[in-house]
């Protein structure tokens, strides 16, 4: 399988960070998509995290670490002007209900139909069981719900399909796809090609993607 | 009244043999480790713990004690495992969910707060669009294929849903930062998650608080769980943990 050298994880966060509009409230999941916070300080962003709270400010440093205040990943946090704190059943109700603007997760796998898988990873050997959290509620409450990964799995096979083969975490709900490789849009006629990683060509991002994808008439290369 | 214990071992004397126990928690925060430790103390086994979000895994060293002395039978969560394979392979919970010695059953975590406020609210059952499409909307998920429960679902103004039941824990045990002898508590930032609803949730709800105060020091306004749904109260150390999941 080929592999390409594309984009490293923070800037594919960054990359998304460019794609949420001024005053939207964000879920970020964990891996790149928590990443995306650190590009969007000083904007007009709201970060909701499933833990139950508003306005989540930037990682904690040095003196400024208390354990009664970390993030969804548990990863300490700080409090910005404006912070809110809430019962997990309100946090759920701002998810669930459709209250978030943008949602960020990464996958295993994303389909040509915008389905994506996220939860169970088959080769760990677990069967049924895995790590769910707050993904299927995320999925189905989100107004736009973007997927930043990998282009391919370690070894280089797609991770962007036809069909999942893995276990399905929501259904016909991915906008845009962010990759080191690419970006690209789940639309009712297929998957667009929209930007490429500099250097490489359609044909190449076509080559670790399953799933036959449009040229955008504007296809041009990621600019950051 | 006074709702006062004098020690975790002795607020939690009387938990049975089989019993469901929730357990409050995000990962590391506002997980009531010292009720956690009297459970342990107590080795009473045969245990369903019923979690949120992975507070044994934000706790890890007392869910290591736990397995290893077979208190569990089964937990459900939301997220148990350790993220990476390799961790997972050494972990002892994980490792025990390989050997079918204990069950696990995953349920979304919006899904599950809302099973616990629903119980804690006298409704049954409600219907959820989590989980439609996925494995959940045909059956239920766990390690143990006998256990698998097949799901309902239902078509309402033209959407799916799925039929979700609520969960009533025997006990509960929290966390606060707050609390008066009365039961009324208040959290401290993201401590709150799982805890308040847990303590509605709870036939016999238990609260370990860092601070207790006299009745109408919390002001008013401020009380986050009403003393009504808190039938326990027990003074704890404000313990220091490190945050971080494996």
């Amino acid at each position: 399988m080929k592999r390409f050298e594309g984009l490293p994880r923070d800037i594919i966060a960054l990359r998304v960070s460019q794609e949420i509009q001024e005053g939207a409230y964000v879920n970020l999941g964990i891996g790149i998509p928590t990443l995306v916070g650190n590009w969007i300080l000083g904007r007009d962003i709201f970060l909701q995290s499933e833990i139950g709270m508003l306005k989540t400010g930037p990682l904690a440093e040095g003196d400024e670490y208390d354990q009664d205040l970390i993030n969804a990943s548990c990863q300490p946090v700080t409090e910005l002007p404006g912070t809110a704190y809430f019962d997990i059943c309100d946090s759920f109700a701002m998810i669930r209900g459709g209250h978030v603007d943008v949602t960020v997760m990464g996958a295993f796998q994303v389909s040509k139909a915008g389905d994506f898988a996220s939860w169970s990873n088959p080769e760990r050997g677990l069967g049924q069981v895995g790590n769910i959290g707050g993904s299927m509620d995320l999925a189905v409450g989100a107004e736009r719900l973007f997927i930043a990964m990998e282009h391919t799995t370690r070894k280089g096979a797609p991770k962007i399909v036809e069909e999942l083969t893995y276990p399905a975490t929501g259904m016909g709900k991915v906008s845009l796809i962010f990759t080191d490789l690419a970006v690209i849009e789940v639309s009712g006629d297929g998957l667009i090609l929209k930007e490429v990683y500099p250097g490489l060509s359609a044909e190449d991002i076509q080559s670790v993607t399953e799933p036959t994808l449009i040229l955008s008439p504007d296809l041009k290369e990621i600019a950051l | 009244m006074n709702k006062l214990f004098s020690s975790a071992e002795e607020a939690i004397r009387d938990v049975r043999e089989g019993s469901m126990i929730a357990v409050g928690g995000f990962f590391a925060a506002g997980v009531p480790r010292t009720l956690l430790q009297a459970l342990i103390a107590k080795g009473v086994k045969d245990l369903t713990i019923a979690c949120g979000s992975g507070p044994l895994l934000g706790a890890s060293e007392l869910m290591a004690e736990l397995v290893e002395n077979q208190q569990i039978r089964k937990v459900i969560d939301s997220y148990a495992l350790p993220r990476s394979m390799s961790k997972g392979l050494e972990d002892p919970f994980e490792q025990q969910v390989r050997a079918g010695r204990i069950e696990l059953e995953v349920i979304p975590m919006g899904t599950l707060a809302e099973k616990y406020r629903a119980a804690g609210a006298g409704i049954p059952a409600f219907y959820s669009p989590t989980g439609v499409g996925s494995i959940l909307e045909r059956e239920s998920i766990t390690n143990i294929a006998d256990n698998v429960v097949p799901k309902e679902t239902r078509v309402i103004d033209g959407k799916e849903y799925v039929l979700e039941h609520a969960l009533r824990p025997d006990i509960a045990l929290v966390h606060a930062y707050m609390g008066d002898s009365e039961g009324n508590l208040r959290y401290r930032k993201t401590a709150r998650n799982f805890n308040h609803v847990m303590a509605t949730a709870g036939k016999i709800t238990i609260a370990e608080v860092e601070h207790l105060v006299e009745p109408g020091e919390i002001d008013s306004d401020d009380i986050h769980t009403p003393g009504i749904f808190v039938q326990r109260v027990v003074q704890v150390p404000r313990l220091t943990y490190q945050c971080g999941i494996a």
